[in-house]
């Protein structure tokens, strides 16, 4: 697959390396230099950042202002957009601004429900959903129109991506479900947090027998667990996650103050089995506040030194 | 058996407590009533089969309704007796009658007395 | 039909605090279905609004009366003789019902017993669930019957998302995942390969949000 944007993250895939994302949650405030600093950690291991749009609902720094402070830092960013707070003329908007200051890649999204954050009460927009993000975007870059159809000035270059849930349910039209953000127009994928491998390469297996493979570039999501709490937390209580019980058990199974080593450890374990995953074509490491231990994974697991790109 | 049961109550008589609506009820406590309790048949022996079941759940209902009005929902209250029982009868008549007192009048009739002091059409 | 239930007590007496005289009107459609404003729960409001107005020293004068329908100005016409009779009128109809009467007796205040939910059907006794948003544009015929505008919270004209687990939704366990129920569906029609097929964007024009809605019929008009 040849390149169609100036995006660093497509270029790298393009050129068939594994490619590493990591990503940033924007703080509850107004100061910029928090989303500075986390990127400050990991911007040496990874080829591109995702900034999250107001994840879990819970307000927070706006996921557009915070991509173009990393853009100015000289990093490669991957704007978040959700559909749960904007209809389409913000959408279309927001993608202009971004472009404006040359973002080059965005993760389409629905967003998770509003009852999931601080503000319950609000209204939630899904004016449209996440595959019929990805057409807007590839809408506007490879057309040079508004989804009114009038034609735009300097159309969006953006390598369009969204994510993928293989563990969510009904499992057997999760590969389907794949294809159709093909279909809509998505270039690469960011997967769930893998942790039941097994039922991953039996996905895997249904993506690469549909061909799928071949046609958008799959980074498999991992996120190590910081204790045993959090993996039995993340079991039981996070919708759409899969961990299997000897996981949990393998971090209970260790002294607690070494369990966060413990969650390191697994995580390269899953990265090294991943690689060997025939259509893994990269990492998304999801550290949730514990972006500090990003450059560890990614050494210990043999993905350094990161490539670069012309 | 010659059980006695308090005075202060006044039985009216219905074919299945299923018969029981949450009007009647209200219309009770607007009318003066202290308290008010359902008496049906022991749970699974229903002639009607499931009469007191419903009639529980509407007293349920009466319950949070007079709850919210003010006037109280434990003045109101289900039992289930076996028709053959009657000493239980007379024990529940005991009781409630002791539970009302212990509550007071209800608002309702302290105030119809008060606004129709020489009405004698309501009976208090 | 449409769906209501009964405003909290407090909320209504707040209304008519002061007045001596209301008219509460119920309503014979929907709500008397749903067990919220027809004649059975008219009784038991006034029974309850004179209990409260005793209570508090107060005596409350309260007619009665259910009318065929509160979205008809036939039946509302019913009414026009004894309404100037009383201070206010509290409506057990739904929001159409209520706006009705406003419209109909500009001189007399017309308050809402009622909250109007939803547009739905009787699952079982004493249950009702939504079924229809009323978007003007249906959808249904693309997505096995079953509406994932109105059943599934994000509204996903491409489901499932990824919080679907095991066929609930992930709002809430007892609530069936939208886009399970039309895969389901599809299925036993033997039309699973529908899914594959992408919904469009939506024009929403004709919902909510192109304004209020309205049909003439000419052929009708007189």
């Amino acid at each position: 697959m040849n390149p169609k944007t100036p995006s660093k993250l497509e270029k790298i895939l393009a050129s068939g390396q594994l490619a590493v994302t990591s990503e940033c949650g924007p703080p509850r405030g107004s100061n910029g230099d928090a989303i500075a600093k986390k990127a400050e950690m990991i911007k040496d291991y990874v080829d591109a950042i995702n900034i999250t749009d107001n994840q879990t609902s819970v307000t927070r720094l706006c996921s557009l202002a915070a991509v173009i402070r990393l853009k100015l830092m000289g990093l490669e960013p991957i704007l978040q957009m959700v559909t749960r707070d904007r209809n389409r003329i913000a959408l279309q908007s927001d993608i202009l601004g971004a472009a404006s200051f040359e973002i080059n890649n965005i993760l389409c999204l629905s967003g998770d429900h509003q009852q999931f954050g601080d503000n319950p009460q609000a209204q939630n927009v899904f004016d449209i959903d996440s595959m019929q993000l990805i057409q807007t975007v590839r809408y506007m870059r490879d057309e040079g129109k508004f989804l009114g159809g009038d034609d735009l000035e300097k159309s969006p270059q953006m390598f369009v991506g969204a994510a993928c849930n293989p563990f969510a349910d009904p499992f057997e039209i999760r590969a389907r479900r794949l294809a159709k953000k093909v279909a809509a127009g998505v270039e690469f994928i960011q997967t769930q947090c893998i942790y039941n491998l097994d039922k991953f390469e039996l996905w895997m297996k249904q993506i690469r027998d549909m061909g799928l493979h071949e046609k958008v570039y799959i980074l498999a999501g991992v996120t190590p667990f910081k204790s045993a709490g959090m993996a039995k937390y993340m079991k039981n209580r996070v919708p759409g996650m899969d961990v299997p019980d000897e996981v949990v058990k393998r971090m209970s199974g260790v002294d607690k103050d070494k369990q966060s080593e413990e969650g390191i450890k697994i995580c390269i374990e899953s990265i090294q089995r991943l690689k060997d995953i025939e259509g893994v074509r990269g990492f998304h490491i999801m550290a949730i506040e514990w972006e500090e231990k990003v450059p560890e994974i990614v050494e210990k697991s043999g993905l350094l030194p990161r490539p670069s790109v012309s | 058996m010659r059980l006695s049961y308090p005075d202060s109550i006044r039985i009216i008589q219905v074919p299945c407590t299923g018969r029981v609506d949450v009007i009647h009820l209200m219309e009770a406590f607007q009318r003066g009533a202290d308290g008010v309790y359902v008496v049906g048949c022991l749970e699974g022996e229903c002639h009607y089969l499931t009469g007191n079941l419903r009639a529980k759940k509407r007293v349920q209902y009466t319950k949070q309704l007079l709850d919210e009005i003010g006037v109280g929902g434990d003045r109101l209250e289900m039992y289930n007796i076996a028709a053959s029982d009657g000493p239980r009868f007379s024990e529940v008549a005991r009781e409630m009658d002791e539970k009302i007192r212990a509550l007071g009048p209800s608002p309702i009739k302290t105030m119809l007395q008060k606004l129709h002091a020489d009405d004698l059409s309501i009976h208090v | 039909m449409i769906v209501a239930e009964r405003k909290p007590l407090d909320e209504i007496i707040g209304f008519i605090k002061d007045c001596k005289k209301i008219l509460i009107v119920g309503c014979n459609e929907c709500v008397t279905v749903c067990y919220a404003g027809g004649k059975k729960e008219v009784a038991i409001l006034a029974s309850a609004l004179k209990m409260a107005f005793l209570k508090e020293g107060k005596e409350l004068e309260v007619k009665e009366v259910t009318l065929e329908r509160q979205c008809d100005q036939e039946y509302l016409e019913e009414i026009r003789d004894i309404i100037d009779q009383y201070d206010a009128v509290v409506s057990m109809a739904c929001g159409v019902g209520v706006q009705f009467m406003a419209e109909k007796y500009q001189s007399m205040p017309v308050y809402p017993a009622l909250n109007t939910l939803f547009m739905g059907g009787a699952e079982e006794m004493g249950v009702w669930s939504e079924r229809c948003q009323g978007c003007g544009q249906c959808i249904l015929g693309q997505t096995a019957g079953i509406c994932p505008i109105t059943r599934c919270a994000k509204r996903l004209l491409n489901g499932p998302c990824g919080g679907s687990t095991q066929g609930h939704c992930e709002i809430n366990k007892d609530l069936p995942c939208a886009w399970q129920l039309i895969l389901d569906r599809l299925k036993a029609l033997g039309r699973l390969d529908d899914y594959d097929r992408l919904i469009s964007i939506k024009d929403w024009s004709t919902e909510r949000s192109g304004g209020p809605r309205k049909i003439v019929r000419e052929d009708l008009q007189q």
